[in-house]
């Protein structure tokens, strides 16, 4: 019963960002880089729902459009976590012990060793601030967590009968890999993929706040709040309206990611039955 | 420690308690910029005078609150008709720090240093119309100048300018030995400088016996501060949007002055399309100067219509050549042969005037149907590329120093502006010294400027300082970078 909750507080909030993100390619009320100075620093009213910023902008679209940034930030780095953590994993499982197996590993302890967030800012620092650069780095530090997850859940799989079933018939190990490990671990990556596209969105509120994420006039929670730290004293909603933001969606994908690992994780499934 | 402080409180509440005056005599000022070392003559930083300038060193003449120059360490001079000679007395009883006495021979080097052709002086080019510096006795020194120099005096003292000395020369990045009335004590980098009280001063003795400059460059941590009473006086306060929290608080006064900085929109005229005059111009039409002060500056600051000061008795309005005309912007773009456009890059340094006067500036440029990409930079990398490399389009800055319509006449500067007749009228200004014509001339020059829409001229960077009520004596204007200390005390 507990669980359901979960899931379906996390999925009400998830979708409600997601589907701001995506009304804001067609529709917001106003115009997000449009400023209208005179018109600044307004409680939220009637007009605008959620007050205007220092500029005169609405906030309401920019936090619309600033899930798209956030959205469109993790979901790519989460991307790229998976487009190579997992085949990596795959690999190294499938040659247990062999050297192959010891690079990729250690490779992934070395990339994990690093202070995520620091190296982001060097990333960013030498490419240059923007939301790709931002994307790029975080997606690196989803590599790992991919790999070590895939390789974790597919080694015990290759010891079980249906794999010796599927060698003996003369598969190899990267066709095997692909039809019969990768479904079995689908659920975990699912799983680990909510938490891991919530540790972006909040990543992407990180670097955009020391002004590394996306660059003005493309509107981004993490620099909305940073825009709103000497204004705290006197506009408070200016930092607690994309605080709230942040905070919601990160809260619901992890509720979400909760859920669904009761819901799917194998471990607990079979435990449960 | 901790008895000491309560004996301390206890006698501050018997004093108070009896009604008796217990005026401090310490002061904490805080300032946003840290200076890179502590040589005024040797390095561009205006920060270094925003500590030192008067406090710790002084030069022949000085400037004062009002922007006004007077006698500093020269008592008085005399300047022949010609306008050839200046003759300098000193003044009697000056020396320096570590007691040495300061006598023509430290002019002499002073100025000597200056000008030498190895000198980093920043200001190095007011000083190089000087052919020599003679000793006449030890308390005369005579400059002698290739020609007239109307400003010489007013050059003299800017802080480049200041007299060290040859015996204290060495160290002075880290020690720096003046004739001020306050003394360098220490310097903790990253964190504060802190001057004494100089007892040996030739001039009037300062109230306060302390001071330490403590440096927060950070806009949050800035308003913390002071709002914490950890400084007593912030000069230079960088976040304008929180000015009216401290009015309506009866514990700090709010000093608004007027800077010597020309907020500018700089514009580099050999970059195409920027070298044709009718984009520039298009550009001027598309900036609405009232929504940019309104938006990045919460109403701080005065408009400009050319690169001149507006508390400058010389300043001529021109904002009016240069009006919000989105309209007359898009149709001299079309005369341009750039009906749809162009795109551009708008880098922007730090401070909030950039920052967010570059977001209200491209979106106001987006109207008119330029794209300027916006690239945040920090100091060094503007620097690099945008005032050595001119590896860009447009940028925002402040040009802090007094009277500085002369760097228009440097055809090498970042912004590039070369224009032959203007580079005239500066160097017959530089050689004129009756008041009137100087006026005349320099109307000229504002005029030029405006009429070939060089920067896109936006507004004079107001000069916040916010104080504990009870300090007197503070420079409110900054005709010059300095937080002059020798006039300021507690009230009660």
């Amino acid at each position: 019963m507990k669980t359901s909750r979960n899931l379906v507080i996390g999925a009400a909030l998830s979708t409600l960002f997601i589907a701001a993100a995506l009304i804001s390619f067609i529709w917001t009320p106003f115009d997000v880089t449009e400023m209208n100075i005179p018109s600044k620093l307004q409680t939220p009213n009637g007009t605008n729902w959620l007050g205007t910023d220092h500029f005169g902008r609405d906030i309401f679209s920019m936090i619309m459009v600033g899930a798209r940034t956030s959205i469109a930030v993790a979901l790519v780095a989460v991307g790229i976590g998976m487009g190579v953590g997992v085949p990596l994993g795959l690999a190294a499982a499938a040659r247990q012990g062999s050297l192959l197996d010891e690079v990729i590993m250690r490779g992934n302890d070395l990339v994990f060793a690093f202070p995520s967030l620091v190296i982001a800012i060097l990333i960013t620092a030498v490419f240059g601030p923007g939301a790709i650069n931002a994307i790029i780095a975080i997606g690196i530090f989803n590599i790992p967590v991919f790999a070590r997850l895939t390789r974790s859940a597919a080694l015990p799989l290759w010891q079980r009968e249906f794999i010796m079933a599927a060698r003996a018939s003369g598969k190899g190990n990267a066709r095997i890999s692909m039809e019969h490990i990768l479904p079995n671990v689908t659920n975990l990556l699912i799983v680990q993929g909510t938490i891991q596209f919530s540790l972006g969105i909040l990543a992407e509120a990180g670097l955009s706040y020391v002004g590394l994420g996306a660059q003005p006039p493309l509107p981004s929670w993490g620099r909305m709040l940073a825009d709103a730290q000497t204004m705290v004293s006197f506009a408070p909603h200016l930092a607690l309206i994309p605080g709230g933001a942040i905070i919601l969606t990160v809260l619901g994908l992890n509720l979400m990611g909760d859920g669904l690992r009761d819901l799917l994780d194998p471990r607990i499934r079979v435990e449960r039955t | 420690m901790t008895n000491f402080r309560t004996l301390l409180l206890s006698a501050s509440a018997a004093a108070l308690l009896a009604g008796a005056a217990f005026a401090k005599s310490d002061i904490t000022v805080a300032l946003q910029l840290e200076p890179p070392h502590l040589d005024p003559t040797s390095a561009a930083a205006g920060a270094i005078d925003s500590v030192l300038y008067s406090n710790v060193f002084e030069g022949l003449t000085r400037f004062m609150a009002d922007g006004s120059v007077v006698a500093g360490l020269a008592e008085s001079w005399e300047i022949s008709d010609d306008g050839l000679s200046y003759t300098f007395k000193l003044r009697d009883g000056a020396t320096f720090h570590d007691g040495s006495a300061m006598d023509a021979e430290d002019v002499k080097f002073s100025l000597d240093r200056a000008r030498a052709e190895d000198s980093t002086n920043a200001q190095k080019a007011l000083y190089a119309g000087i052919t020599d510096v003679i000793v006449m006795d030890p308390m005369t020194v005579k400059l002698t100048l290739a020609e007239a120099n109307g400003s010489m005096l007013f050059n003299l003292a800017w802080g480049d300018a200041v007299i060290v000395a040859p015996e204290s020369i060495e160290n002075i990045k880290q020690m720096p030995i003046g004739t001020g009335a306050f003394k360098f004590v220490n310097w903790v980098q990253g964190d504060k400088i802190e001057l004494a009280r100089n007892n040996a001063y030739w001039g009037d003795a300062p109230a306060l016996e302390a001071a330490t400059f403590k440096f927060i460059s950070d806009p949050t941590a800035a308003f913390a501060a002071v709002m914490a009473q950890d400084v007593d006086v912030f000069a230079g306060f960088p976040a304008p949007e929180n000015l009216p929290q401290f009015e309506a608080d009866p514990r700090f006064q709010v000093l608004v002055g007027s800077s010597e900085g020309e907020t500018i929109l700089s514009t580099n005229n050999k970059m195409p399309p920027f070298d044709n005059v009718k984009v520039r111009q298009a550009v001027a039409h598309a900036i609405d100067r009232q929504a940019i002060i309104d938006g990045a500056m919460f109403g701080y600051g005065t408009p400009i219509g050319t690169h001149f000061a507006p508390h400058n008795p010389d300043y001529v309005d021109l904002t009016a050549s240069s009006t919000h005309d989105p309209a007359k912007a898009k149709a001299l773009l079309a005369e341009a042969g750039m009906a749809d456009g162009f795109e551009t890059t708008l880098h922007l340094p730090p401070p909030s005037y950039a920052r967010r006067g570059g977001e209200i500036i491209a979106a106001q440029l987006a109207e008119v149907g330029i794209k300027a990409e916006i690239i945040n930079v920090e100091w060094a990398q503007w620097l690099e590329t945008v005032f050595r490399g001119k590896d860009f389009g447009l940028t925002i800055v402040s040009h802090t120093e007094p009277f500085d319509i002369g760097i228009y006449a440097r055809p090498d500067y970042y912004f590039q502006y070369d224009n032959p007749e203007f580079q005239a009228l500066m160097k017959k200004l530089n050689a004129t010294a009756d008041p009137s014509m100087r006026t005349d001339m320099i109307a000229q020059a504002q005029t030029t400027i405006s009429q070939d829409y060089v920067n896109g001229y936006l507004f004079q960077l107001a000069f916040p300082t916010v104080a504990d009520a009870k300090v007197q004596g503070l420079w409110e204007n900054a005709p010059t970078q300095a937080t002059d200390l020798t006039g300021v005390s507690w009230s009660d």
